[in-house]
């Protein structure tokens, strides 16, 4: 749907140069929601601007469609933007038209007659519930109201494409989850492909399929949300990871757990399918011991599970050993020595 | 010697049509090349949506040139050049031709600052759903102005009311001439005093018109 082959882009010259992207290799697929995180000033702005051309690409090919943009004319460049809707952090509203005006819009630009263009603003509004204001000014609207406006808009030539920048970064947590569950309605109901650049990995974590992270103006992971999620690389993406996943315990709360252990410590890993069995306590049940959860982090992804217990062992010696070794049979296991594990 | 109302009282309305006259021709023509002086002005601003950094910096040197002319001096510079357009150098509509050009570059400054204080987001957002230039300035740039465009262009009108009593100074008629050949070389305050009023007047008029107009289209 969307790929880039060796994409760079440079700002500026010689001794002022910004290198904002450097070689990305990318390749958004067919009804992806494709996350791209990195911090601000990594270059994912930039990158999500080379995919309708508002930035040109200093080397590299970039193809929509399995189609080289690069060589785009004019008019075909046009042609091209209206296939391809774009929502921003700030909106973007033409301040001086109503909610009406701003989503018919693009109707016009494309030349459609008026009663189509009626026809399909009615239509848009009622998909994002604003059909109350549509004789409002941007002005008077929420900010979240002013996204769905933004929304209805991009969507109204029907693209195949929508590209979010930053699209929930100016909105409240509540309102953030709206839109998000607008954006996923969207991919899900429109088959319309969306890639969407931010700096919050719960965006990610809630609706994206993939992801891309990016640093310093280059991807430095990549792959499915869960994998990524489950099997992080970079220290980057284990930080952004964190952000959402706290599984780290604190390091006074750590200390004082160790002073108080009475057995043995491990941090139990699950993956999906074995987080519905009643692993633990049949095990522990069989050796006669017990198991105390001290801390739990299990969470859902792509509507399947993951995440790790900690889980202080308390018994025998030997049969906790037992225990250990029954359990890893199934799960991953690490016994915590100190806080880093 | 003092002037005889009776009689004297058309020749004041007159004046003030002349005024009127020099005013209004003066804002219609300027309003239209100074927007697009404005307009060109801000597309090939460095970034924008039709760099050209030749035709940005030729403007930008030409407004610099001859905004800070006092419009007295420009009027008496100009005149030969007038006379070469319109035949003559005095009446009402040889006025309007110095108070065009002086007035078209103050209308371009106007146009340009209120543009710039357009978010780039808005022409980026309009650039996205595939809007070409020309679509992007009548579609986008106009209408998100209008407001303070008003406002400004209101207060070039002031300003133009000035203008063109110095007009009348060297030959244009209306109030400005009156209050100087009345007034000032004859020494009758109370002319003065009433072609003040009425310049005052026709200020408030120009004020609450645009006031009116702009916040009609201001939607901030």
């Amino acid at each position: 749907m969307i790929t880039f082959q060796h994409v760079s882009k440079t700002f500026g010259s010689n001794e002022n140069e910004v290198k904002a992207v450097q070689d990305v290799t990318l390749e958004v697929m067919k009804g992806d929601i494709f996350g791209v995180i990195g911090f601000s000033g990594a270059g994912k702005s930039t990158l999500l601007r080379l995919v309708n051309l508002l930035e040109r690409p200093t080397t590299g090919e970039i193809l929509v469609n399995e189609q080289s943009i690069n060589t785009l004319s004019q008019k075909e460049l046009r042609k091209l933007r209206s296939k391809i809707g774009m929502i921003f952090q700030s909106f973007n509203l033409f301040s001086s038209r109503t909610v009406y005006g701003n989503i018919a819009y693009p109707l016009k630009l494309a030349g459609w007659p008026k009663d189509k263009i009626d026809f399909r603003v009615k239509e848009l509004l009622a998909f994002v519930g604003l059909e109350d204001k549509e004789k409002k000014f941007p002005e008077k609207l929420s900010g979240g109201q002013k996204q769905r406006v933004g929304i209805a808009r991009a969507l109204a030539t029907s693209p195949d494409i929508l590209i979010c920048d930053e699209a929930t970064s100016a909105l409240d947590p509540e309102t953030t989850e709206e839109i998000l569950n607008l954006l996923k309605k969207i991919n899900n109901d429109y088959k319309i492909t969306i890639m969407l650049i931010t700096h919050e990995m719960h965006v990610i974590k809630k609706i994206c399929n993939r992801v891309a992270v990016m640093e310093d103006g280059r991807v430095i992971e990549e792959g499915q949300v869960f994998d990524v999620f489950t099997n992080p690389v970079q220290k980057t993406t284990q930080n952004f990871i964190r952000s959402v996943l706290n599984d780290k315990l604190s390091s006074q709360l750590y200390e004082k757990l160790k002073k108080e252990q009475r057995g043995r410590m491990f941090r139990i890993y699950f993956k999906e399918g074995v987080s519905n069995e009643p692993i633990l306590s049949r095990t522990c049940k069989k050796y006669d011991i017990d198991f105390n959860i001290i801390y739990g982090n299990i969470n859902e992804l792509q509507e399947r599970l993951f995440g790790s217990l900690i889980v202080e062992f308390i018994g025998a010696p030997a049969e906790v050993e037992n225990v250990i070794a029954d359990l890893e049979k199934i799960v991953v296991l690490k016994e915590l020595v100190n806080n880093e594990g | 010697m003092k002037v005889e109302w009776s009689t004297f009282w058309p020749r004041i309305i007159q004046a003030t049509g002349e005024t009127v006259t020099m005013v209004l021709f003066t804002l219609i023509f300027a309003t239209v090349i100074g927007l697009a002086i404005g307009l060109l002005l801000f597309v090939t601003r460095k970034g924008n949506i039709l760099e050209n950094r030749f035709v940005f910096l030729t403007l930008n040197l030409l407004i610099n040139i001859i905004r800070p002319i006092p419009f007295i001096i420009f009027l008496v510079a100009l005149s030969p050049f007038t006379r070469l357009i319109m035949g003559t150098t005095i009446g009402t509509a040889a006025a309007v031709l110095p108070m065009t050009i002086a007035a078209s570059f103050a209308v371009a400054r106007v146009v340009e600052n209120n543009l710039v204080s357009i978010d780039p987001g808005i022409i980026e957002a309009a650039q996205a759903m595939g809007a070409s230039p020309v679509q992007i300035i009548f579609t986008v740039l106009i209408p998100e102005a209008l407001g303070p465009l008003i406002l400004g262009i209101t207060f070039i009108t002031v300003g133009l009311i000035d203008f063109s009593a110095m007009a009348g100074t060297v030959g244009g008629g209306g109030l400005g001439d009156l209050a100087m050949t009345y007034g000032y070389q004859r020494f009758d305050t109370s002319v003065m005093l009433v072609t003040v009023v009425i310049l005052i007047l026709l200020v408030q008029v120009a004020q609450f018109i645009g006031n009116f107009l702009s916040r009609l289209f201001l939607r901030r």
